[in-house]
């Protein structure tokens, strides 16, 4: 309470100031959240957090829903399957972003080049703003596996008997998914869904160490890659305007609070727990 | 546990959790340094010396590039390291906004020539009057120009510049290569964003003004500037292309972009010649200073400086050091276990670039040893001649936000979102308002 609440209630007061951590805070009222509403960096940066939110969530659950499947039927070598999956999640984000720094590179990448393999010609993933956001979509595949484990066990859960009962009516696998599968697994999806949103709506080291943080690399894709923390980021240690940040803080705390709101008010109509009477 | 005993636990555990036990800084004789590495004989040499004249001094070095967040929460908390090393740019911003402060009587105290500075870098580190630093490193930028595909292309790369604008593009246009829809050589690379100043400057125009108050970003001769530019890397390839092929680079290998053939000629920053002469003693290049369009050859100079914080503990010995470090003895004794370092490694020494005249004037009478490198023997007295040559942008105390407007301007150009005058009025609007908050102008 004191760490979390402390911090939040200050930076709610910062919001209503004009502050540069060297001279004292003064009150400018709600200039700051004036500001933010015709600032078109805002308007940007939320545009990318979102296009990039909304191709990665699902991407995201889609992957490792699939991968989560074929675990499930690798029977003893489960185990083995399960490490490699996730061994990807513990490779650092920034060194990360300097590997796909390099696999994306549209003129030499091993990403392009494996395309060429198949006829295609792969776009500028790095330097062409329009194919940044895919790019750094691509890149968060990586951590895949973190869901998939989670998905993993939860199908497991899913009684085995309601798979059988489904084959001897001549349900076809497909229609056991649909029916059995997914419903069973719902409130698995609901939840990585909810925490997905709120990760990707904050996302924020990979896509400042690939094109912000060094010199070579900032500013060379145009706004693209400009997601909204980094903009707040910017705002409060390079241009030292901690009270616009705060507000920044703040405005993104109710966009992902309408967000989780409008996910927990779908998902009374969509999520099955067992404990509900049917 | 009563409600009282309660309490005194978390303020307690709250106040060991925020730091108000002894830190670091409280020793009467520790020193404490932020921006500064140890990487080489620079570094460690220089150090040495300082530790040597005075041994009641706890130097603590924390090793790591510069962090302006790390820097600006220690400063706004109270508990900034004694002595901070970063780009002059950066430190002239600090100092107009206040973060680092004057040392003029330490300058007194130690009777210091600033003089000996070059005039350029001092300017950075001065503002309104005061000096808030004393300048270490000093880099320049100049033109290298790959030969074996420029004289292949019929130029003479003797007579190749960035004077004539016009025969410089078709210069690029010759000396540009490009093969199954993939570009193979970039023909000149103007260095954009990063060189944006330079290029104004080559056209007559400054984009911030001397005090650092103003902004000049839509100054019809820096539209001019950012339109031949962008046009000049268009031409070439789309910049999305151009860019990911420079990505590919392996700038500071063996195989770098002049030993693989991949660009002609470029303006670059000085250190590259000692990066060359290292990595690819055996390329073949012409260095040349960089002209403005009147064929007057000038430069663009950088480095980084000493300061002191606001608020640091022990203002008295972080001037001894700033002193010590940027004195030419210090400088001279760097240059020599430089030099018997890289001697000692079988490779040449191409001088140490200062900001301080008379060390410099020292090393490349005494301590300079080419040992017959190329690179180094043309490049070196190309740096040098530029030295008095350069200028370098003001300080502002809206540095950083006047630096994003230039350089996304010039970046949404390149990506044909816009037109350089359409980029340039909105990065002037961006700067005027950044300047607006930040002094209320």
């Amino acid at each position: 309470m004191l760490f979390t609440a402390g911090p939040m209630v200050f930076s709610l007061y910062l919001s209503l100031t004009r502050y540069d951590m060297l001279k004292p805070a003064s009150y400018v009222g709600m200039d700051n959240y004036r500001e933010l509403i015709s600032d078109p960096k805002v308007a940007t940066a939320l545009y990318n957090t979102l296009f990039f939110t909304f191709l990665h969530v699902p991407l995201q659950i889609v992957l490792a829903l699939g991968l989560a499947s074929l675990l499930r039927r690798a029977g003893r070598a489960s185990g083995f399957f399960r490490t490699v999956l996730y061994l990807p999640v513990m490779t650092p984000p920034v060194a990360l972003a300097a590997m796909f720094l390099l696999l994306l590179n549209g003129q030499t990448g091993a990403i392009n080049e494996l395309l060429g393999w198949f006829g295609f010609t792969g776009p500028n993933w790095t330097t062409d703003p329009v194919w940044v956001k895919p790019g750094l979509v691509v890149m968060s595949l990586w951590t895949v596996g973190s869901t998939a484990i989670i998905y993993l066990a939860a199908l497991s859960r899913v009684p085995g008997e309601l798979y059988e009962a489904a084959r001897l009516d001549g349900a076809s696998p497909w229609r056991q998914f649909w029916h059995i599968t997914l419903p069973g697994i719902s409130g698995t999806i609901y939840f990585t869904v909810v925490v997905n949103t709120i990760a990707s709506l904050q996302t924020f080291t990979e896509a400042y160490a690939m094109f912000f943080g060094n010199s070579e690399t900032a500013d060379s894709q145009g706004d693209s890659a400009l997601f909204y923390v980094i903009y707040l980021f910017q705002q409060a240690f390079s241009s030292l305007r901690m009270g616009y940040a705060s507000a920044l803080g703040w405005a993104l705390f109710v966009v992902i609070a309408v967000i989780t709101v409008i996910q927990v008010r779908v998902s009374r109509r969509l999520v099955h727990y067992e404990s509900e009477p049917r | 546990m009563s409600k009282a005993g309660t309490l005194i636990a978390v303020a307690m555990l709250a106040a060991g959790c925020a730091g108000l036990g002894a830190s670091a800084n409280d020793g009467p004789n520790v020193l404490t340094t932020m921006g500064f590495g140890l990487p080489d004989e620079h570094a460690t040499a220089r150090v040495g010396l300082f530790r040597q004249k005075y041994p009641g001094i706890d130097l603590r070095i924390t090793e790591g590039a510069f962090d302006e967040q790390q820097f600006l929460s220690a400063v706004a908390s109270g508990e900034p390291p004694d002595l901070v090393y970063a780009d002059r740019v950066k430190l002239g911003g600090f100092a107009a906004r206040g973060a680092v402060q004057p040392i003029d009587e330490c300058v007194r105290r130690h009777r210091v020539d600033l003089s000996v500075f070059r005039s350029a870098a001092l300017r950075q580190v001065t503002v309104d009057g005061h000096t808030y630093g004393l300048p270490d490193f000093a880099t320049v930028k100049l033109l290298i120009i790959n030969n074996p595909p420029v004289r292949a292309a019929g130029i003479d790369p003797a007579g190749m510049s960035a004077t004539d604008w016009a025969l410089l593009a078709a210069q690029t246009s010759t000396l540009t290569e490009s093969g199954g829809g993939r570009l193979r050589r970039i023909g000149f690379d103007p260095k954009l964003p990063d060189f944006v100043p330079l290029w104004a400057k080559a056209n007559g125009a400054d984009l911030i003004s001397p005090d650092g108050r103003r902004a000049m970003l839509d100054d019809p001769k820096v539209v001019e500037m950012l339109r031949y530019t962008t046009d000049l890397v268009k031409a070439q390839a789309p910049w999305a292309s151009f860019k990911a092929f420079k990505d590919g680079f392996d700038e500071f290998g063996a195989g770098n972009q002049y030993a693989k053939d991949q660009l002609a000629a470029m303006p670059m920053d000085s250190f590259y010649i000692n990066t060359l002469a290292t990595n690819s003693p055996d390329v073949d290049v012409t260095v040349k200073p960089f002209t403005d369009r009147a064929g007057n050859a000038f430069t663009e100079l950088g480095g980084q400086a000493w300061a002191i914080p606001r608020g640091a503990a022990h203002p008295e010995q972080a001037c001894d050091f700033l002193v010590t470090m940027t004195a030419k003895d210090a400088w001279v004794t760097a240059a020599k276990a430089r030099r018997d370092g890289l001697a000692a490694k079988g490779r040449p020494y191409g001088g140490t670039f200062t900001a301080n005249r008379d060390a410099d004037d020292e090393i490349f009478s005494a301590v300079y040893r080419p040992n017959g490198n190329r690179i180094i023997e043309q490049g070196v007295p190309v740096v040098l001649s530029l030295q008095e040559k350069a200028f370098t942008l003001p300080p502002s105390p809206a540095a950083p936000d006047l630096i994003r407007a230039w350089r996304s301007a010039a970046v949404r150009v390149l990506n044909g979102q816009q037109t350089a005058e359409q980029a340039l009025a909105d990065a002037q609007r961006e700067a005027d308002l950044a300047l607006r908050r930040v002094i209320g102008r």
